[in-house]
């Protein structure tokens, strides 16, 4: 088995006496889809904002393809390839496809923009994740449905050979053809061998496409094991009071 | 073609509902006073129309970012007067006074930005002290009741004076020759890529359409306009014309072809998406600002060289609403994150071509405002709507 590519111990967060995040632990392995699970207030979107730079970490260790790393600021975590994909899109609606997934780094020849170079990576990247729903890489995105502006965030992430994407319930205010396509792009980035952790309150959405599953339980890891390893009662059964009979940990 | 229906659909519409009021206004002018549609009159819309189109200029800067400048006709105010005292007073030459009158719009700019910006008061708030304020600094330094003339050369001939007519169509070629090219040369880059590019048709007509427009204005402009010709000649383009256009090249440039630009856009669609795409948000804000006041100090200089004077009401009166309503009216939304710099010059059209052709017919002051105001109210619905549509339809 491969080394992991970001490795967390130990991780405290306390929001002044609300201690959120308690001795933290979490793997996560390149080629892989990691479900984040856990009761709404659990920790969950702390501790993605955690790893992302958003918060600061109280205490504890963050090993990054094997190197203790430090992420003080989002433009830290850019720079280690770690991308984090928000429930509420960061999307421009009045932009296009092209011009939001290059927002803030833009391609430039001297100081004017290189549109065809940008178009073409964007539909480079597209092409390399199998996304077909969008018709052209021009369209603006208020135009776009839910699901296609989802999708738009998530490759957005991936065109900065970005080696892990988190991803806060990207399926939450998703239809069910729209989910599928959605989950078919995020098992699609780990098959392209990105690292992959996926916040879903969804269990179907959860056992469709993770290979293993991570439970948070009132800021505690109460278990982190292999999909296969693990049935649907017994991570509701994680979820809702910490702890499982019969999963051996 | 097909895509631009569509586009318009979508509630879209770009600069269609103002050229067609032009093309309606100028229709219904020229059959009740036919004199609107003469050589001379051509010309006055434009040295008419000139300080409130590059005013609103500044201000599509301003409302891209869906924030408003009420200060900006004042501010223009503020910065003739500046120019006039420190030519007339001062002796300065030209240049420097036109610097100093430019630096005082780009501080006021930095000034309501930061305010804007940094202490988060509501553009509008801010603005409309400045407004206040303004008009009584245009007071304090032209003295109430006093009128302080320009009488530099240079200045008096920006807003009065033509180009000689070959110099006119030297320019107009030389301007119409370089958009065919940068066009053309991005079509076939783009092209080469592979990424998308209009047709060669759509090209042929955009450049074709630009040559006949310019051919016909230049033509126009370059006949005889003096009633006696003998005593003193009157023909050309007028020295503000190839001003407004380079403001219009760089401005779109800008917007369009930088970075700069495209966060402009960004911050005015969605400024928390902006912020977490890195973007400085508020040093976007005041620069905007900054571009706005900068702008508003060239309508100011304009003014100031076509009325030949400077008082306590430059910049005043209709001049803001006149600015605010040309960027509605050429297609910049009030919202935010939609707008072109040439929209003001569209819009701009509109209201000079109204205010024009209402004196021609006669109508007083009164009867000019409560035309305009209407006009702007149906802009702003028109805006209002387009954004339902677009809204609803995805
Ligand atoms: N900035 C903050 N300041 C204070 N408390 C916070 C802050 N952010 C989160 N919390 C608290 O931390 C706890 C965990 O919140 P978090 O958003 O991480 O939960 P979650 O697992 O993502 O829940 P959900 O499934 O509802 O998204 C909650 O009790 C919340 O009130
Ligand atoms: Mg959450």
């Amino acid at each position: 088995m491969q080394a992991p590519l970001l490795e967390l111990r130990g991780i405290n967060k306390s929001f002044g006496p609300v201690h959120v995040l308690r001795d933290v632990a979490l793997t996560v392995r390149a080629g892989e889809v990691t479900a984040l699970v856990g009761d709404n207030g659990a920790g969950k979107s702390t501790l993605v904002k955690c790893v992302g730079g958003t918060h600061q970490i109280d205490s504890g260790e963050v090993f990054y393809e094997g190197n203790p790393v430090q992420v003080h600021s989002p433009r830290d975590a850019a720079q280690l390839g770690i991308e984090i994909v928000y429930q509420d899109l960061a999307l421009c609606d009045n932009l296009d496809i092209v011009q939001n997934m290059f927002l803030g780094r833009e391609r430039k020849r001297g100081w004017v923009l290189d549109e065809p170079e940008m178009e073409a990576l964007a539909t480079a990247t597209l092409a390399g994740l199998s996304v077909k729903t969008v018709s052209s890489v021009r369209q603006p995105v208020s135009s776009l449905s839910g699901g296609q502006r989802q999708i738009v965030a998530i490759s957005k992430a991936v065109l900065w050979n970005s080696k892990l994407v988190i991803l806060d319930e990207p399926t939450a205010a998703l239809g069910v053809a729209q989910t599928a396509q959605v989950l078919e792009l995020v098992r699609q980035l780990a098959d392209n061998g990105l690292a992959v952790v996926l916040i879903s309150h969804n269990m179907n959405d959860v056992f469709a496409v993770s290979d293993r599953i991570a439970a948070l339980y009132l800021g505690q890891m109460v278990a982190q094991v292999k999909t296969t390893d693990i049935t649907h009662a017994q991570v509701v059964e994680l979820i809702t009071s910490g702890r499982s009979e019969g999963l051996a940990q | 073609m097909r895509e631009w229906f569509a586009s318009v659909r979508r509630g879209n519409l770009g600069a269609l509902p103002a050229i067609a009021g032009l093309l309606v206004l100028c229709t219904v002018f020229t059959i009740m006073r036919p004199r609107f549609f003469s050589a001379g009159n051509f010309a006055n819309l434009f040295t008419q129309g000139a300080a409130v189109t590059v005013i609103a200029m500044g201000l599509v800067f301003v409302l891209l970012l869906g924030e408003i400048d009420l200060s900006a006709g004042f501010a223009s105010g503020v910065c003739a007067a500046v120019l006039a005292i420190t030519l007339d007073q001062q002796q300065f030459p030209w240049y420097a006074s036109v610097g100093i009158a430019i630096a005082t719009g780009l501080v006021i700019g930095l000034i309501l930005g930061f305010l804007v910006a940094k202490l988060n008061i509501p553009s509008f708030v801010v603005t409309l002290a400045a407004f206040l304020a303004f008009q009584g600094i245009v007071l304090l330094i032209v003295k109430d009741g006093n009128i302080v003339p320009v009488r530099d050369e240079v200045i008096v001939a920006l807003a009065n004076k033509n180009m000689p007519p070959l110099l006119g169509w030297i320019v107009a070629g030389a301007g119409v020759l370089g958009y065919a090219a940068i066009q053309i040369v991005s079509a076939v880059r783009r092209r080469a890529r592979q990424a998308t590019a209009p047709s060669w048709n759509v090209l042929a007509l955009r450049i074709g359409a630009l040559a006949v427009l310019t051919v016909t204005a230049v033509y126009v402009l370059n006949q005889e306009r003096s009633r006696n010709a003998l005593i003193s000649s009157l023909k050309g383009v007028p020295y503000v014309v190839p001003l407004i256009v380079v403001l219009l090249i760089a401005g779109t440039f800008l917007l369009h072809r930088t970075a700069y630009g495209r966060h402009l856009y960004a911050v005015g669609g969605n400024r928390e998406a902006a912020r977490r795409a890195g973007i400085n948000v508020d040093l976007m804000r005041i620069s905007a600002f900054v571009i706005c006041s900068g702008l508003a100090a060239v309508g100011g200089i304009i003014a100031a060289s076509r009325a030949t004077s400077v008082d306590p009401n430059t910049g005043g009166s209709n001049v803001l609403l006149y600015a605010v309503g040309a960027a509605v009216i050429g297609g910049t939304s009030l919202f935010g994150g939609k707008g072109r710099v040439l929209d003001a010059i569209l819009g701009g059209a509109v209201i000079a071509v109204i205010d024009n052709g209402m004196g021609l017919m006669g109508y007083t002051s009164g009867v000019k405002y409560v035309v305009t105001g209407t006009v702007l109210l149906l802009a702003a619905s028109v805006d209002a709507l387009s954004r339902k549509r677009a809204s609803t339809s995805s």
